[in-house]
């Protein structure tokens, strides 16, 4: 008798929940199977003021705008000004050894290919809201904070 | 041999003998007529080429080089001024303008021939085709670069701070021209491996 009522009630309330719109918090309000209106382009930032890091590994973020930056098979245009040798002239920041380095820790002559797409990791900055909230510490500010309370056991 | 000269002898002698029929002031003015119809036809025509419309008009500049520049910043931008095929490609004044035209004889050529009338073929040839193009403002100190940037008029206050750097550095001085840093801004680049110092 229970498990009679309580499968017609199950099926209602996947039912509703099917009605409820899917929504994604990087999409908005819109629900899944429609197409968003992105927001305008944002203008990356162009002040060439060099940003800190947030840890120690992260590859620094573009302090300058990037708009059609050649980087294929052809040219990069990053390496125009990034690269060893260009580097002295350009006054720009030169490549990190470590991009000159295969997965083994060899040293080739040339930039890895597994590091040659810059923007894979180097990415310019926009003013803008975040999307989603971070509770992000930094480790310094982690190292400085009082110890916490070692948890029971 | 002998009778060709005969026969240009004769038409020298006819044009250099005064005209029995007509009047001084209808060959005067009639001269100055059909000179004003030559000219204004022959720059008209000139015109034409000198259009996107035509430029765009054979298929290997309609399907390879204009499609990239759709995306630049001289086919579409904030303000809507744009640069047209002839303003970067044409020298403006008149005698290098035929100069130019001249050259571009060959490209009928190219045309007719089919020289690059596949993908293909495009991207075989467009180190070289590049590498002319950069040899002719590199030898003009980028004059079509400057028919509408003028170095003088750069208030480099309102460039980023690497631009207005380099500008002072190497612009101004006279060091180096528009092209040696700014290749591939209207275009794809070819492939650079030996062209851009890495």
């Amino acid at each position: 008798m229970r498990a009679a009522v309580a499968l017609p009630l199950l099926l209602l309330a996947a039912a509703v929940v099917a009605q409820v719109p899917l929504t994604d918090a990087m999409r908005g309000k819109t629900p899944v199977a429609d197409e968003t209106r992105p927001p305008p382009l944002g203008n990356a930032e162009n002040n060439d003021e060099r940003r800190e890091r947030v840890y120690s590994m992260q590859p620094p973020t573009i302090p300058h705008k990037i708009d059609n930056y050649q980087l294929d098979l052809n040219a990069n245009a990053c390496l125009g000004c990034h690269s060893r040798g260009r580097a002295p002239v350009t006054r720009a920041v030169a490549v990190s050894v470590s991009h000159y380095m295969d997965r083994d820790g060899n040293f080739l002559a040339e930039i890895s290919p597994r590091r040659y797409f810059c923007e894979q990791c180097h990415v310019t900055q926009v003013d803008a809201k975040p999307l989603v909230g971070n509770r992000f510490v930094d480790v310094d500010a982690l190292l400085k904070a009082p110890p916490a309370k070692a948890p029971k056991r | 041999m002998r009778s060709l000269l005969e026969l240009a002898k004769r038409y020298w002698a006819t044009i250099r003998s005064p005209s029995r029929y007509y009047s001084l002031a209808f060959l005067v003015l009639g001269g100055f007529i059909a000179g004003v119809v030559f000219w204004g036809a022959f720059n008209t025509g000139m015109e034409l080429t000198n259009t996107e419309a035509f430029c765009t008009g054979c298929h290997e500049m309609r399907e390879n080089v204009f499609v990239e520049l759709k995306r630049t910043i001289h086919y579409t931008n904030r303000s809507g001024v744009r640069a047209i095929c002839p303003d970067c490609h044409v020298p403006h004044a008149w005698t290098d303008k035929i100069a130019r035209k001249m050259q571009a004889s060959k490209e009928v050529w190219g045309k007719i021939f089919g020289t690059i009338d596949t993908r293909e073929k495009f991207l075989d040839h467009r180190l070289e085709l590049a590498q002319h193009e950069w040899a002719r403002m590199k030898a003009n100190n980028s004059l079509e670069c400057r028919n509408c940037h003028g170095a003088d008029y750069m208030d480099i206050t309102r460039q980023s701070p690497r631009a207005a750097a380099m500008h002072s550095q190497f612009l101004f001085t006279g060091e180096k021209t528009c092209i040696d840093c700014h290749k591939g801004i209207a275009h794809r680049l070819p492939d650079m491996g030996a062209a851009l110092p890495h």
